[in-house]
């Protein structure tokens, strides 16, 4: 027994070799991972089997289906249990981030001070058919969410927040008509895919109509990441968990880096 | 009964005679009023559908053509009574004439009210023929079968695919569900016209159309068989087509529908005329057809915070009320909503929950209150999420709420796949039944936190209501008081839809279904 404890507690502390990382439950490389879905097939001990050689192929060896309902219909719930064999190199991780160092919003008050000093106008909107505006009425009202205030309450920047379901067309017209400095779209139903054509559409209409280096095109929403926005032709995207503080320091930074001060 | 809260009665009854004041004014507005909308509802009713060969609906095709003539003011049932009466051919042939151009009205010879009236008679009794057919239908199920204990468990499908909807609808009441809403796809409440025909393409959920309504009522029947309780279907008599919608749902045997004129107004930027209009005619429709129709302040608390506007919620909620009152709508009908909210952080938030869901329970107590689940601080930690929805059934068991609309733990991040249906149900099942009577055991300390919470925000929504009685309606929405949302009086989508009635004006339903016809 006390052989044993001496033996876990080396494990715990032998160095974690970071070009083969795997997951973590209780003890290091123990690979443990936790899944849960559904299967179309009845309830059963062939149910069962089928979600352990499901769960093998995903690469998570000695399954042990520690949960199984049936949830009628011919459909059967699972949690599943495994150990992962697959390893990751940590050292050799490359993540496209958005290059800025956020400032708070009296930070950025100070920089739009010091660096621009005119009004600088920013339109947003939850475009095509989406008719979600938690997330651009997070970024842009006055109130924020979760105690960081949003746009319309940093100094120097007059926010106009057009709400749900507008068309890429009328976005633009109000963006050229206020000479917009920069574009928030706003996108949150994701299912087929439809924010990507939306988004790919708005970026189309700025470049035929000789806009698109005129702005700052920022995308957001919770499926979005900065990659997902660069591919798609945009500045920025920023995903869960960002704010206002966020977009204005890419915003204010962007305009005097792009010299549209 | 005793208020647990100690709410102030006479603040109650001055809150309520206020929101009464606001409705009727309001009303005297509408009925000087009729929309494209409530006519093209009034041919549904007559038994005109289906669509011309570019697929426009019918009701559109004839409806548009008065409006353009500048003949609308009359009333749709005008044109075809007379027109029954001088070609003896039925409402849905007379459509058709119209959109081949067979027919113009102009060239019919006029007809006296009376003979417009006879001539429609028999129609107007075939529809309310099917209409109480369908009421009796349920009636008979719940007699039968019976149903489940409320809150009743109250669940979404959006697939998009009313045949996909079907099999997630169905292992959802095997699961243990009593209601199930088909969502819309995105931006049908923008669309002046109905669909038609079943549907398998749609985004973030499904058309509706009175064929999705029927296949989805058929799969739900017989779901209900199997299990032995009668399922509700929802959908929603909201936006550009609500009447439309409320009457197809009522010849379809739709139990629940959201139907809010406000909601449309803040959330969708539809016109406040146009709307409130429409809402009119699609309560008359809900309350003669035994519909519970939910309202939409809830969403309030997504756009305002859940804390400081709760009173709003309650002024809107008095509001919703009385606009039902006087389309003749039983208390047990009206679905008045309300949410969970509150930010997860704050301290005794789950204190200031309560106090809010009991107090909405005891101001209106026969009322089939609908409860929303936590949406805007749900993170993507399922695990989290799943507290966060117990303590909403919590609330929901103790404070006696009607119709409880599952919280998913994967909320914010899809719409809901089957497996969180599946956990949504066991976990308010379990709440629920673990916590059954824990209302009627427990009170609360005189002035504490519980019953000071609902005291201010009673009060508050009082000098609310008094202040939308001194402004008006239409000028309240125009200055943001609900939501944080400001809409002009003019703005919005479907203006020019709104038309003056003149003196002979007819809408023949109105009448018979607010007399409770048989």
């Amino acid at each position: 027994m006390a052989q044993k404890k001496k033996e876990e507690k080396m494990v715990a502390t032998s160095k974690v070799d970071l070009t083969q990382v795997k997951p973590y439950g209780d003890s290091l490389n123990d690979g443990m991972v936790e899944t849960a879905f559904t299967l179309p097939v009845p309830h059963g001990e062939e149910a069962n089997e089928a979600a352990r050689i499901l769960t093998k192929k995903m690469g998570l060896m000695e399954p042990n289906v520690v949960y199984s309902k049936d949830m009628g219909s011919g459909y059967t719930f699972f949690v599943v249990y495994g150990k992962c064999v697959h390893t990751v190199d940590f050292t050799n991780i490359k993540v496209t981030k958005v290059e800025v160092d956020v400032m708070s919003r009296e930070e950025c008050g100070a920089y739009w001070e010091k660096n621009i000093g005119r009004p600088v106008v920013i339109v947003g909107a939850s475009t095509g058919t989406d008719a979600h505006t938690v997330g651009i009425d997070a970024i842009m009202n006055m109130k924020g969410f979760h105690g960081h205030f949003g746009l319309e309450r940093y100094k120097g920047i007059e926010a106009i927040n057009m709400g749900s379901q507008v068309p890429n067309e009328q976005l633009i017209e109000k963006a050229v008509s206020v000479k917009a400095d920069a574009i928030l779209v706003s996108q949150t139903v994701t299912q087929k895919d439809v924010h990507i054509t939306n988004l790919t559409n708005l970026i189309e209409l700025l470049e035929a109509e000789g806009l698109r280096d005129k702005m700052i095109v920022i995308a957001g929403g919770p499926r979005i990441s900065h990659e997902l926005a660069q591919e798609l032709g945009y500045d920025a995207g920023f995903g869960p968990n960002s704010y206002a503080e966020d977009t204005a320091s890419f915003v204010l930074t962007e305009m005097v880096k792009r010299k549209m001060v | 009964m005793k208020s647990k809260l100690n709410l102030d009665v006479k603040q109650i009854d001055e809150a309520r005679s206020s929101a009464k004041r606001i409705a009727e004014s309001m009303q005297e507005f509408i009925d000087r009023h009729t929309t494209v909308s409530t006519e093209r509802t009034i041919l549904r009713l007559l038994g005109v559908d289906g669509t011309d060969d570019v697929l426009t609906p019918l009701p559109n095709v004839v409806v548009d053509r008065l409006l353009d003539n500048g003949q609308l003011s009359k009333g749709v049932a005008n044109f075809i009574g007379s027109a029954i009466h001088n070609l003896k051919k039925s409402p849905q042939e007379i459509s058709e004439m119209v959109s081949e151009g067979t027919l113009d009205f102009e060239s019919l010879k006029p007809v006296k009210k009376e003979d417009v009236e006879k001539a429609l008679k028999p129609y107007i009794t075939e529809s309310l023929k099917k209409i109480k057919t369908q009421t009796e239908k349920r009636e008979e199920y719940l007699k039968t079968i019976g149903e489940g204990k409320k809150p009743y468990l109250y669940v979404i499908v959006a697939t998009g695919n009313i045949y996909e909807d079907v099999v997630q609808a169905k292992a959802a009441v095997h699961q243990g569900a009593d209601i199930v809403a088909v969502i819309r796809t995105t931006a049908q409440s923008l669309l002046d016209y109905v669909p038609f025909g079943a549907t398998t393409e749609g985004f973030g959920g499904t058309y509706a159309t009175q064929e999705n309504f029927k296949i989805m009522r058929e799969a739900l029947d017989e779901a209900g068989e199997e299990v032995g309780r009668y399922i509700r279907l929802c959908n929603y008599s909201s936006g550009l087509c609500m009447p439309e919608i409320a009457a197809m749902g009522a010849l379809e045997r739709l139990d629940v529908m959201l139907n809010d004129a406000l909601y449309g107004i803040l959330f969708r930027d539809i016109n406040m005329q146009r709307t409130l209009v429409d809402q009119f005619f699609s309560r008359v429709i809900i309350g003669y057809s035994g519909v519970i129709f939910n309202s939409g302040e809830d969403n309030y608390l997504t756009t305002a915070d859940a804390f400081e506007e709760a009173h709003t919620v309650l002024a809107s909620q008095f509001i919703n009320e009385q606009f039902a009152v006087l389309a003749n709508i039983k208390e047990e009908q009206m679905g008045l909503g309300h949410a969970f909210e509150m930010d997860p952080d704050m301290e005794n938030g789950f204190l200031y929950e309560l106090a809010q869901a009991i107090m909405a329970r005891e101001i209106f107590p026969r009322a089939s209150l609908k409860y929303m689940p936590p949406t805007k601080f749900m993170t993507g930690n399922i695990f989290r999420g799943a507290i966060q929805d117990a303590m909403f059934n919590l609330v929901s068991v103790w404070s006696g709420q009607s119709l409880q609309l599952l919280g998913m733990l994967t909320e914010a991040i899809h719409t809901p796949h089957m497996q969180d249906r599946y956990l949504a149900i066991e976990n308010a099942s379990y709440i629920f039944n673990n916590a059954r009577n824990l209302g009627e055991e427990i009170e609360f300390k005189e002035n504490g936190i519980i019953q000071k919470r609902a005291q201010k925000v009673l009060k508050d929504a009082r000098a609310l209501l008094m202040d939308i009685e001194k402004e008006g309606l239409f000028s309240t929405i125009e200055q943001g008081k609900f939501g944080g949302v400001k809409r002009p009086r003019d703005g919005g989508k479907g203006l020019l839809g709104v038309v003056v009635k003149n003196e002979d004006y007819l809408n023949p339903f109105i009448p018979l279904m607010m007399g409770g016809a048989k």
